[in-house]
């Protein structure tokens, strides 16, 4: 598993363990829970590798509804409330109230739903002895960015991050890419359901259609934000054009519906939706092969040098450094490329790159990270929702990343003042709850070990109760970053 | 794989007080007990612990001391603006109300007092201090808790701790309800200034939290309305006036507030409050300062308890008590470091007026604990015995026994009420 791991631990100080063991769990982990450093310290490399396994990250979910249930509720309750809208239109207020029922009673399922998802997710994180294997999913979850603001995305954000990317997230890129885009959950945040090619014989037969003008067309945003940001990158060198042949590719990559009752709510090819011929992307020729023509789009992007440059500078910039050393992504660049994206690999080239195991911990910790790693130190995991409605205070709303390019990575987004004063809060009131009963000297040397500061040593050790000892170390420069 | 299994880290409940405390003035009783009220013939009993390490010799300044003021150097309390007791000992310049209250032989102090265990760690001196053990780790309720208990087995006493979550003093089997003056009143006020010296070598972090303070000192200020749901703000520099004054508004409000709970037919008859920020280091002051701006705020709370309580104040008393005191020299940083013996103030209409609780060891050299620190005369168990027996009428046995184990040796101070 770890081919030349042991030439290059060599060339790190004996007595380097600990620290190695606080770079490990904090870092390349989600922070530490009570003896995990211990157990790290044993070998730090070794316990890295150890996570990184080819049956995918770990599912969180408590309900494994898959999420063509979850559509196939959804698309009732959108039924429901066109028949709500003509009931508002033709009767009085009285029948209207009662009609608005069933719609209220599913949003509100829409939204718990959600939140059991992400309560269970942030669960995942707060206890799993694995932590670099969850943050290793989570970073392509983000890659791949369902987010749960608009309705019809919110209550799909969970099944899709457990269907689509964890399984694979030590596979192949090629794969992980392909089956992200065929599920329901990136079709319906990104538009693609509708997405109908112009000269295909479902556009022909809308046409006809006279309610139906100005539907039916063809949707570019799937194929522009796969171009843009799950491979080549804006930096890619495709043209609009390339985007349009692309979008036309795509067209028939579609969502079952309420009458295709073994598809309802899945993927689904409609040959009748999809633009006949060839296509040309990027400088290369893809004949009509129907689903399988953007298929082989999507392979060759992944298998593109520039997925690989753009891929290895994120990663290697959410792991160790909002401007991350050359040589390291020069050295993922390699393994990616020899390997065909095996992620796998990739996982191993960063555990074992020095560079990744600089001294000076540059990452800032977005909320989330911070609120999960709060939850390790104190061996516990959040109870409830509402206990994470602070990450909605702090600029991290679950499953809402702003846009489709996902939760920002860099510190300067994250440590505006305004922030950090709500963190302060947080944990002012995190501290006050679950300090009294512990001891803040032995945490503070089981969250950091070997990164633990003598200045902060020494500032929880002169607290003066442990609440506020707590809330020092949680605040601390180096609880902060990783 | 233990590590994968539920912890009880959980927070539902006691948040769920937080956010409950955070809303207003919600609170709850449990239990009906119009008959235990009568009982106690409305005997009151209120704990303030002082947490940090409170200032015995800057608290009750023994002026009449021939070494005091050679000890305290700069940070010592002039004689002339010490707020005279008697011939030894005056009282802070800042607590003009139990100064007050003292002309009344309403007050009084004990100025040598310490729990049985000699730590100077905060956290565990604090421990000692309220579970009444004789020394750290020995159990994990407190005895103002298992005085309920003694009083009332059935639970028909109410007790009522102040902030989100129960202080060890108050925790143990019998229920207390909780309320807390809103989510900023919290934090410990000092934490911003301590991150702001942790953060001072960090480039990203240092300007940015200075600049998050300023917002939120302006936007604090834009929406301070003296009221009883405001705490006391932190001190971070600048405008400290004001904020002495508003912070001494937002005390008294929660003394008058916590008062009001009191005087409710079922309301508790024991409260517990903490007051933080005790723990001054460096730069103390003297007449005024970091540590008057502290006792400001006690003075303001327990006056705004008096005036809360109004008749029912004849039938109460306050209690103030910390951890540990303080070194009797001054320290290289114009503060004071971890020491022994410190200084518990005794309030309330019901107590017997009378001089000091307990002898004056005296600052010569040779009087002094471990050649550095004031000399404990008092154990704190005597005194809280004292109190809980002759005021709340606890028997003996149960003293010695549940509420503090182990303290058959130690003897109720008489006389106080």
């Amino acid at each position: 598993m770890q081919a030349g791991g042991k030439c290059k631990e060599g060339r790190l100080a004996q007595g380097s363990k600990d620290q190695m063991a606080a770079i490990a769990v904090t870092r390349f982990g989600l922070g530490a829970r009570p003896g995990e450093l211990t157990e790290a310290a044993q070998d730090p490399r070794g316990w890295l590798a150890a996570q990184i396994v080819g049956r995918g990250a770990d599912l969180g979910l408590a309900d494994s509804t898959l999420s063509s249930e979850r559509v196939k509720a959804l698309r009732a309750y959108q039924m429901d409330r066109r028949d709500t809208r003509r009931a508002q239109k033709d009767k009085s207020g009285e029948e209207v109230m009662e009609a608005a029922d069933p719609v209220i009673a599913a949003r509100r399922l829409i939204r718990e739903s959600a939140s059991e998802d992400f309560l269970a997710r942030a669960r995942l994180a707060a206890t799993t002895p694995a932590g670099f294997r969850e943050r290793w999913a989570l970073f392509w979850c983000n890659h791949f960015t369902v987010s749960g603001v608009k309705l019809v995305t919110a209550t799909v954000v969970g099944p899709f991050e457990q269907e689509a990317i964890r399984p694979r997230v030590f596979g192949r890129f090629e794969d992980l890419l392909i089956a992200s885009t065929a599920h329901p959950g990136l079709m319906l945040y990104l538009d693609q359901a509708q997405s109908v090619g112009p000269n295909s014989p479902a556009a022909k037969f809308l046409q006809r259609r006279a309610q139906a003008r100005g539907r039916g067309g063809l949707n570019e945003n799937l194929a522009r934000e796969i171009l843009e940001l799950h491979t080549v990158g804006v930096a890619g060198g495709y043209s609009q054009e390339d985007v349009t042949e692309f979008a036309r590719c795509l067209t028939g990559w579609s969502i079952g519906g309420q009458r295709e009752p073994t598809k309802a709510g899945a993927f689904i090819f409609r040959e009748a939706a999809h633009e006949p011929g060839a296509r040309t992307v990027m400088g290369k020729r893809y004949g009509d092969t129907g689903v399988m023509q953007a298929a082989s789009v999507m392979k060759d992007l992944a298998a593109s040098p520039k997925t690989a440059r753009h891929l290895c500078t994120k990663i290697a910039r959410h792991f160790v450094s909002d401007t991350p050393p050359p040589t390291l992504v020069a050295a993922l660049e390699k393994t990616w490329m020899e390997t065909g994206g095996d992620l796998t690999r990739v996982a191993l080239s960063l555990v074992n790159a020095p560079e990744a195991w600089s001294l000076e911990a540059q990452k800032f910790k977005t909320p989330y990270e911070h609120v999960v790693s709060s939850y390790r130190v104190i061996g516990g995991r959040p109870a409830a929702i509402e206990h994470l409605a602070v990450l909605t205070t702090l600029g991290q709303r679950p499953f809402s990343p702003p846009s489709p390019k996902g939760w920002p990575d860099e510190a300067a987004y994250w440590a505006a003042p305004d922030a950090l004063i709500k963190r302060m809060t947080w944990v002012q009131q995190f501290s006050a709850v679950v300090a009294p009963e512990r001891d803040p000297d032995a945490m503070a040397r089981t969250a950091l070990g070997a990164r633990l500061s003598p200045t902060v040593a020494r500032a929880v050790a002169r607290a003066e109760s442990r609440p506020e000892a707590l809330s020092l170390l949680l605040m601390s420069p180096e609880f902060l970053r990783r | 794989m233990t590590r994968l299994s539920p912890s009880n880290g959980g927070l539902s409940r006691r948040s769920l007080l937080t956010a409950a405390g955070a809303a207003g003035l919600t609170i709850s009783f449990m239990g009906s007990n119009a008959d235990a009220a009568a009982d106690l013939r409305g005997r009151k009993m209120v704990v303030i612990v002082c947490r940090g390490g409170m200032d015995g010799l800057s608290v009750s300044p023994p002026v009449g001391d021939p070494d005091y003021a050679g000890l305290r150097k700069a940070i010592a309390i002039p004689g002339d603006a010490a707020l005279k007791l008697d011939g030894t000992f005056g009282l802070h310049p800042a607590l003009e109300s139990i100064h007050a209250m003292a002309g009344k032989g309403q007050a009084r102090i004990a100025p040598a007092m310490a729990s049985p265990d000699r730590a100077r760690s905060h956290f565990e001196a604090q421990d000692v201090l309220e579970t009444g053990a004789a020394g750290v780790y020995s159990t994990d309720s407190g005895w103002l808790n298992r005085a309920v208990q003694a009083l009332r087995p059935d639970g028909k006493v109410q007790a009522l701790s102040v902030g989100a979550t129960a202080p060890l003093i108050l925790r143990g089997k019998a229920q207390a309800a909780s309320w807390s003056p809103g989510a900023a009143g919290e934090g410990s006020p000092r934490l911003p200034a301590l991150l702001t010296d942790l953060y001072a070598d960090d480039p990203l972090l240092a300007p940015a939290f200075a600049q998050g303070l300023r917002t939120e000192a302006m936007a604090e200020t834009a929406t301070m309305t003296a009221s009883a749901s405001t705490s006391p703000p932190a001190m971070s520099g600048g405008g400290v006036q004001a904020f002495v004054r508003q912070g001494q508004n937002a005390a008294r409000g929660i003394g008058r507030t916590v008062a009001g709970f009191m005087i409710q037919p079922s309301g508790p008859q024991i409260v517990a409050l903490s007051a933080e920020g005790f723990d001054t280091h460096a730069n103390q002051g003297a007449a005024q300062g970091q540590l008057a701006t502290r006792l400001a705020y006690l003075d303001a709370l327990v006056d705004g308890l008096r005036e809360g309580l109004g008749d029912s104040w004849s039938e109460t008393v306050v209690v103030c008590a910390t951890e540990f005191g303080r070194t009797a020299r001054v320290n290289g940083t114009g503060g004071t470091d971890h020491g022994t013996g410190s200084t518990a103030l005794l309030m309330g209409g019901a107590l017997k007026s009378g001089g000091i609780v307990g002898d004056w060891p005296t600052l010569k050299a040779n009087a002094l604990y471990e050649g550095r620190d004031t000399a404990p005369t008092v154990d704190s168990r005597a005194l809280f015995k004292g109190l809980l027996r002759d005021h709340m009428g606890v028997d003996r046995k149960a003293l010695d026994t549940l509420v503090f184990p182990d303290s058959v040796g130690v003897a109720p101070i008489t006389g106080l009420t």
